[in-house]
């Protein structure tokens, strides 16, 4: 991740400005930056979206294949995520560099969409066995402003939401063998229902209290940060720890209690939200890159 | 960009642009690294700015020649991280600015918050050094670097800068700051020209609206425009 130099007394100063719940930008603990979504952005993908939450870009794309089923599952698809931290984002992440972070976004993805019920997997399947459909969730980073995780996750919600799976006719061909047709019609398509696929709340911790998007001076002055992912009903799905520090156990209840709180909280107008972009249709003017 | 004729000769001023520094300009860097007699400063220019060992004040104001143990404990006075305001004292033939702090005015800084910016949104002035009436300080560095924070009360300055005060700076002075902060970026999004006056009417433009609120974009346009007129009455 980007790393900016703070000098002794910024830290002390931004670490009392947490303890009094008012920090640099003037937010409290539990506030977001300044969010903007846009789904559908890149055309030749099934489903898109980019979020940049205060100067971290984000865009995610989302490609449906036709698939060999995992042997354990036979009736369900999955979803396979990969992240590129392109060198667009900070000077760090320049030819190999930003392998390692990617990798790790990836593996965090795995573990948060790893349960029976974020993503309606059966809903993904063709043919049982045989067929299914294999969704490839790509994600790139465009600039890095700390909070990583948070954007990424708001905008895979976004992309599944914009998805559009085309729907298939199974028919039998001559030899007895399964052919698999994709209607013409553009329209005519299966969107996934992405109510319980969570999002991703950091939490980093600062002083003694912790704070909720935080920007990269106040990344510097944090020594552990807990990252939680939850679904709209307040369930978590995966919680994990990064940093070098140390945290008190009985602050992780606290600190998962808040991260529930604002994980419900960020549910509900982004589901808004994405209602609202997808009954303007056609004719919402696109922004895209330049706005 | 902005377009200056001298006769012939046009001159182009970049609006987005690293900061080209001349002697006299008031600077605010971060030390990036401690070498044999210098530290290298970073100041948003093309080349790491020099501040030479032999440039800056010892502590208690002693007038001595600089010798080998001040070298060893260089890193006493500042380390990498620490940020520092300071003056031009001259132009290396590269292009590296070499600067000076031997004034009690410049020195080490403590307690505050620092907003990079365009240099060229910095408007030249006498001093850059205010003391705002809200009840903070604010040195606009030429180099884009603003560096805001709580007015020091009555003390003494024999320390010359090396003691930086770790004390809790109060709420209604950290409300006032960040409220700046925030006026700051909204300015400098709408490209206006930054200096104690601009400043001071977005700060009072912005007091109806929360701390937090002023970075979305409708308030910061509405707080600019107000500030824009302002400007323009107070000129004409």
């Amino acid at each position: 991740m980007a790393t900016v130099q703070v000098s002794e007394a910024e830290k002390v100063y931004i670490l009392h400005g947490v303890r009094d719940d008012l920090r640099v930008d003037g937010r409290g603990c539990e506030d977001y930056r300044h969010m903007e979504i846009e789904t559908d952005v890149v055309s030749n993908t099934d489903g898109s979206a980019k979020v940049s939450l205060g100067h971290t870009d984000v865009l995610v794309g989302v490609k449906a294949e036709i698939g060999k089923p995992r042997p354990m599952v036979p009736h369900e698809g999955y979803l396979e995520f990969f992240v590129d931290c392109s060198a667009n984002a900070t000077p760090e992440f320049e030819g190999r560099g930003g392998d390692e972070l990617g990798v790790e976004l990836s593996n965090t993805l795995y573990k948060v969409f790893n349960n029976r019920s974020s993503i309606d997997l059966k809903s993904l399947c063709i043919s049982p066995g045989e067929h299914c459909w294999v969704l490839y969730v790509d994600v790139l980073l465009l600039q890095c402003d700390g909070n990583l995780f948070d954007a990424i996750s708001v905008a895979i919600k976004a992309a599944l939401f914009n998805t559009k799976i085309p729907k298939v006719h199974l028919s039998e061909n001559e030899e007895g063998g399964k052919e698999i047709e994709l209607s013409d019609d553009p329209y005519d398509c299966m969107r996934l229902n992405v109510e319980n696929v969570p999002c991703i709340v950091t939490l980093c911790k600062v002083g003694y209290r912790h704070v909720v998007d935080a920007t990269l001076q106040e990344k510097a002055c944090s020594v552990a940060s807990l990252i939680i992912s939850v679904t709209h009903k307040g369930t978590i799905t995966c919680v994990r720890k990064v940093g070098g520090g140390s945290l008190d156990p009985e602050s992780i209840f606290e600190t998962t209690e808040t991260g529930k709180r604002v994980g419900k909280a960020l549910h509900a107008p982004l589901m808004e939200l994405l209602q609202k972009e997808e009954n303007l249709g056609k004719k919402r003017p696109k922004v895209g890159f330049l706005g | 960009g902005e377009v200056e004729r001298v006769n012939k000769l046009i001159c182009v001023r970049p609006l987005k642009t690293r900061f080209n520094g001349e002697v006299g300009d008031v600077v605010v860097g971060r030390i990036t690294e401690v070498q044999q007699k210098r530290w290298k400063v970073e100041t948003n220019s093309r080349l790491d700015s020099v501040l030479l060992l032999s440039s800056v004040n010892l502590p208690g104001g002693e007038l001595r020649r600089r010798s080998a143990e001040d070298e060893l404990t260089m890193r006493d006075y500042l380390q990498e991280g620490d940020l520092i305001s300071a003056e031009v004292q001259s132009v290396f033939s590269d292009g590296a600015l070499s600067l000076h702090t031997r004034s009690l005015k410049y020195g080490k800084l403590g307690q505050g918050v620092l907003v990079q910016l365009s240099p060229s949104l910095i408007k030249r002035q006498k001093t850059h050094f205010h003391n705002l009436p809200c009840g903070t300080s604010i040195i606009l560095g030429n180099n884009g670097f603003v560096w805001l924070y709580p007015t020091p009360g009555q003390q003494d300055e024999e320390a010359g800068g090396y003691y930086t005060s770790l004390e809790p700076v109060s709420l209604s002075d950290r409300e006032v700051i960040s409220r700046l902060r925030n006026c700051l970026l909204a300015l400098a999004a709408h490209k206006v020209l930054l200096y104690d006056t601009s400043v001071l009417y977005c700060y009072e433009s912005s007091l109806p609206h929360q701390i937090k609120d002023i970075l979305k974009p409708e308030v910061m346009e509405e707080i600019v425009m107000v500030t824009r007129q302002k400007l323009v009455e107070q000129e004409g």
